[in-house]
């Protein structure tokens, strides 16, 4: 029999590492490519590679029906979406399943019901997640609003529904800011927007973004593969991810795991998937969103559970149970992932070019999850990342010292990128001593001006 | 006559000024797109713009001429 085919809709890094795990369990591979990337690894790396339009998304990866097209000429089982582009598309998951293709992944449903904020936050509140308070119902004059701040307690964030880009925020401690903000809110809303509706919500102060990755078959069990500290972040991007992390305690970490859980239980959840939280000062912790798809730093949970997470996501789509139960999901040693991007490492702008030499060693605790060599050409249309490296050792110390060897061991040139950058967080004196938040980088950069 | 120029590849996603405008210096005039991010070209003197030589969608090298001051 001929073996099954999968189809990676993605490019990249992902799409190679995607390829990888389908080669080691069996499975035929295609990969689809644009104009601009068909000189990449990915592409010949897979045992069939289709070329599917010109550089820009819209017009190659996010062609729907022309990549399922493509499948089904080829005779494609399963189509693997990666993460961005089409992973959380809901309709895409529909057409596969209405093709007679297994989109790996969980069901359009699910896709939807947490695609829409609202909605997840309904849900999820219902089911007893955790939710930041408040928010919900309009303050129409200051009394209500104070009451509203008294049963969230402080501080809180005032908001104008209709605000953006910071405009209509303000942040209130007590009773008396709350009333003082609370009428040149009113008043700025209403000039700027030309409606004044007002909200009330808890403010997390210099919060962490903590997350939890889940793990569902299709027969009803769901298992959590521990948490990531992803606070390492720059223009809402993750940089540096971690597990376990440095500031969740064993009591809070059995907590926002089984959260998860129940997160994800809410749903009906299958798949793979993570579960995101803001975790405050206090370690309270509030849903934010779910992503139903593979994550960008899953690396990070493979090197510590020793688990395979595309063979699970493979195993799932083939409605196989999972192989293990919760209580044989063990973690050891600690494990951190650092994005390379191809960018400058102060100002974080984009740095598109080739690259001239491209060297990287892997062994031992040193994997790399990379979309280039020597000679790639980095092109604008796509994200800016171009390779991680997770390292992993036995302790927190060990991992950083190994991060801090390797990048100054690889070799990349060519294009601006954020090496300087990584090791400027790795030899920070709060970094090790793994305090840090959301904020930190922002610190950095205002301590470096 | 004063050129700017783009400081990036990328292609065109915005284009704020037309010909006869008035330019102040530090103004956007045009804002690329590149590696999914938003980058403003700005004016580093002011003038008014006798020529804009991209429209949006255009594909623009580094050192690309946008617009044209006199």
């Amino acid at each position: 029999m001929a073996r099954k085919k999968v189809l990676i809709a993605n490019r990249g890094e992902i799409a190679r590492r995607v390829i990888r795990t389908c080669k080691q369990q069996g499975y035929g591979t295609v990969a689809i490519y644009s104009a601009a990337d068909q000189d990449m690894p990915y592409v010949e790396e897979a045992d069939e590679a289709v070329h599917i339009g010109p550089a820009p998304v819209a017009q190659s990866y996010l062609q729907m029906d022309k990549i399922i097209d493509v499948a089904k000429d080829l005779g494609v089982a399963m189509i693997h979406p990666g993460y961005g582009l089409l992973s959380e598309n809901a309709e895409f998951a529909r057409k596969c399943q209405e093709a007679g293709i297994t989109f790996i992944g969980p069901s359009p449903e699910v896709i939807r019901q947490m695609g829409d904020k609202l909605v997840a936050r309904q849900i999820m509140k219902q089911a007893g997640v955790p939710v930041v308070p408040g928010g919900e119902t309009e303050a129409q004059d200051v009394e209500q609003a104070l009451a509203q701040a008294e049963a969230i307690g402080y501080p809180v964030m005032l908001k104008a529904s209709a605000g953006g880009g910071g405009i209509g925020l303000s942040v209130c401690h007590h009773p008396g800011e709350l009333e003082k903000a609370y009428a040149s809110a009113k008043g700025r809303a209403k000039a700027y927007f030309g409606q004044d509706h007002m909200f009330v919500e808890k403010y997390i102060e210099d919060p962490r973004h903590i997350e939890v990755q889940i793990v569902a078959d299709q027969h009803g069990h769901i298992c959590h593969l521990f948490e990531r500290d992803c606070s390492i972040q720059r223009r809402h991007q993750k940089v540096i991810e971690e597990s376990p992390s440095p500031f969740v305690d064993e009591q809070t970490r059995a907590k926002i795991c089984q959260t998860a859980v129940k997160a994800a239980q809410a749903v009906g959840y299958t798949g793979v998937g993570t579960v995101e939280f803001i975790m405050g000062h206090d370690k309270a912790f509030y849903f934010i969103e779910m992503n139903t798809r593979l994550q960008v730093e899953h690396p990070v949970t493979e090197a510590i559970t020793g688990y395979d997470l595309v063979a699970l996501q493979l195993a799932i789509a083939e409605n196989q149970p999972l192989p293990f139960a919760q209580e044989e999901v063990k973690r050891e040693g600690h494990a951190i992932e650092l994005r390379i991007y191809a960018e400058d490492p102060v100002t974080f702008m984009p740095s598109p070019g080739q690259i001239t030499l491209y060297e990287r060693q892997e062994g031992d605790g040193v994997r790399f999850d990379d979309a280039i060599r020597t000679g790639s050409r980095i092109t604008p249309y796509y994200d800016p990342l171009i390779a991680k490296l997770i390292v992993s050792d036995s302790t927190r110390t060990a991992a950083i010292e190994k991060g801090i060897r390797v990048l100054n061991e690889m070799k990349l040139e060519g294009i601006k990128h954020n090496i300087p950058f990584l090791l400027d967080v790795l030899n920070h004196e709060q970094f090790r001593a793994g305090n840090y938040t959301t904020q930190f980088v922002k610190h950095l950069r205002e301590v470096a001006r | 006559m004063k050129e700017i120029v783009s400081t990036m590849t990328g292609s065109v996603f915005q284009v704020h000024v037309k010909v006869g405008d008035e330019v102040q210096p530090g103004q956007e005039v045009v804002i690329l797109e590149s590696m999914k991010m938003e980058i403003p070209i700005t004016a580093e003197q002011g003038g008014t713009v006798k020529e804009v030589k991209v429209d949006v969608g255009d594909f623009v090298n580094e050192g690309d001429v946008v617009v044209v001051l006199e």
